[in-house]
């Protein structure tokens, strides 16, 4: 079947801005985006630009976003998404400068990666190997060890993509993967430098990090994790932590949120911003929006107490 | 049509007029509710953070007690559509999962899920149960010429594990609500993404400068107002918009404004019926939606 395939095509240092180029190819049910690129440069255009290696979902260096999702483009049925969407636009990955077409500079990624010590800390060279320990370390891992480096995540990330600083998706679950490991002896250092702007908390729970990741190593949920670390490991005083910590006790007392009990305590020992915080407050009463912090928990909250007494037993 | 509603935090909180406003479209549409009064918050994704089987047992509880009404769950908040409609899935899908919350919950409750029930939004009513001919029969004042920009937020898409109604990556049952209602949905990058609200308060300059990106792609794209199935987005983008307002002006000039109505999916549907915005509750939002209502009424 011929397709039309659009690219984006850019080079930083000829061109002021992208344009798009429509090729027609004749494409058949196994034909990949990759395989297409291939085509592309090798009989209509060689001066397009792309990285691939593997062509097997390996090496990761194929990702690229196909139809405004990240995506390897050897992972990626040509067919399959023209069936969802209608149409097959190609560009680079997104929150990375642009060096040629769909080649990006990689450095924000791999920056990211170093900064969280992503190897086994180990102060003695000759510290016996826990092999016990490490039998069971799969469990623990929930497949933060498959990431082969994409960098989809961090190109899809919400919260990089307005806050440069955010260490990101994939460096975290890379924090998380060696946090569990038994060989590191690190302690909470790695965990104590999360807290920090930047840090774990910066991640506003988006999903697309989970969604877009070839390998599910979902880092969402290895940052839930780390968070959760830190909080048992007594690093609670962030408004994030806070936010957890305060959330659970007003659920827990009332069966429900109450979204002005719960801005109170969570800044409670943030004055500065509590204060900040008073005139939207304010303006909300008026508009009829904020609950009494203090009143009769609504029907309902015994059994949720309940369930909270139990569960802390 | 009959649905056990879970209104969820927000509708009975600090969003009253999305509770209001579902109760005058449901009605209007002759969809039974009954109104599970005594529910409790679904962990809107922060309880599992600290205790993951807690927010289970939470959920676990809201899926027995309409399994005993024997409806299915009507949500009107997106992120409690993905919290409880994605436990439901887990207790569904795991037994050994659904086994050990049971004898925890039985203990404390009494109650016990066998997983026989189906968690759907409001959104996903209209488009599906209900049928868009069905609510086009309803549309006495279509919102011809008025173009609206459809924003799904997080949960309500992501994971879509978790919820799988709509496509994630190119969800359609907002667009064409818009479109049986009269008016234009906008076509705009912005529409999946986050609102900035989960990092409100602990993260002030991220959440701002989402909501900054998210509304001016929706000005640029030609929005008269935004619709949003999620309260949590609607907090997001209309309690936070003085400040992204601030952020835009400084960058684009004192004259681009954003003033953007951010408007409940009901309180949408409900214009195109005829209700006023009093009846909506759209004097509750902090950012003004009256030069929408007034394009509507000249229309
Ligand atoms: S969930 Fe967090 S880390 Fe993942 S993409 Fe969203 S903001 Fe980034
Ligand atoms: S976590 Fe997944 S998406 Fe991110 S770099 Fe690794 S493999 Fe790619
Ligand atoms: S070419 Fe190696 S992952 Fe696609």
């Amino acid at each position: 079947m011929r397709v039309e395939i659009t690219i984006q095509r850019y080079n930083v240092e000829t061109d002021v801005k992208p344009r798009f180029v429509d090729y027609c190819l004749e494409a058949g049910r196994e034909t990949t985006v990759l395989l297409a690129l291939l085509k592309i440069k090798s009989e209509m255009d060689g001066s397009l630009s792309f990285r691939a290696s593997c062509r097997a979902a390996i090496c990761g260096s194929c990702n690229m976003q196909i139809n405004g999702v990240q995506k390897l483009a050897c992972n990626t049925s040509v067919f399959d998404e023209l069936d969802r969407h209608g149409k097959i636009v190609i560009g680079p990955m997104a929150n990375m400068p642009v060096i040629k077409d769909m080649v990006v500079d990689m450095a924000p990624f791999w920056d990211k990666i170093r900064q969280v010590k992503p190897y086994v800390v180990s102060h003695n060279e000759h510290s016996p190997v826990p092999t016990a320990a490490l039998k069971t370390i799969q469990d623990d891992l929930h497949n933060a060890d498959a990431c082969i480096m994409c960098g989809a995540c961090l190109s899809a990330c919400n919260s990089f993509e307005v806050s440069p600083e955010f260490v990101g998706p994939a460096a975290l679950a890379k924090a998380y993967r060696f946090q569990v490991d038994p060989r590191d002896e690190i302690g909470t250092n790695r965990l104590a430098q999360l807290q920090e702007d930047g840090g774990i908390w910066d991640c506003v729970r988006c999903v697309y990090c989970v969604q877009v990741c070839p390998k599910e190593v979902a880092p969402m949920e290895q940052i839930v994790r780390l968070r959760r670390m830190s909080i048992q490991s007594g690093m609670d005083t962030t408004i994030g932590a806070r936010h957890i910590t305060q959330f659970v006790k007003v659920v827990g007392e009332e069966g429900r949120l109450n979204e002005s009990r719960l801005p109170l305590l969570m800044l409670l020992k943030h004055l500065g911003k509590l204060i900040q915080t008073l005139p939207l407050a304010i303006k909300m009463l008026f508009r009829g929006k904020a609950v009494m912090p203090f009143g009769t928990p609504p029907q309902g909250h015994e059994v949720v107490r309940a369930i909270f007494k139990g569960r802390k037993k | 049509m009959k649905y056990a509603y879970y209104p969820g935090c927000a509708a009975k909180g600090a969003t009253p007029e999305l509770h209001q406003s579902t109760m005058k479209v449901v009605d209007r549409l002759g969809i039974e509710v009954v109104e599970l009064e005594a529910f409790n918050c679904c962990g809107a994704g922060v309880i599992s953070e600290a205790d993951p089987d807690l927010a289970y047992l939470l959920n676990a509880r809201t899926l027995a007690t309409a399994e005993v009404l024997q409806l299915d769950i009507m949500t009107v908040c997106g992120t409690c559509q993905g919290v409880l409609g994605g436990a439901n899935k887990a207790l569904q899908k795991d037994e050994d999962l659904r086994k050990r919350i049971n004898l925890e919950l039985k203990k404390t409750t009494g109650l016990s899920y066998n997983g026989g029930v189906k968690v759907k939004h409001l959104q996903w009513i209209l488009v599906k149960d209900l049928g868009l001919e069905a609510l086009k029969k309803h549309v006495s004042h279509p919102l011809t010429d008025i173009s609206i920009a459809p924003f799904y937020g997080c949960y309500i898409l992501r994971p879509d594990s978790a919820t799988g109604f709509d496509d994630w990556e190119n969800p359609v049952s907002l667009e064409k609500i818009i479109k049986a209602l009269g008016a234009f949905p906008v076509e705009y990058d912005s529409r999946t993404k986050c609102c900035g609200f989960p990092v409100f308060l602990e993260k002030e300059e991220i959440a701002t400068e989402m909501v900054e990106k998210r509304i001016s792609d929706a000005k640029d794209q030609g929005g008269d107002a935004m619709v949003t199935p999620c309260p949590l987005c609607h907090m997001g983008l209309d309690f936070n918009q003085e400040r992204a307002e601030e952020k835009h002006q400084a960058k684009m000039g004192a004259s681009h404004k954003l003033e953007m109505p951010i408007l409940h999916l009901p309180q949408l549907v409900g214009l195109a019926m005829g209700f006023s915005s009093e009846e909506l509750g759209m004097k509750r939002h902090l950012v003004n939606p009256a030069p929408l209502i007034q394009k509507i009424d000249v229309m």
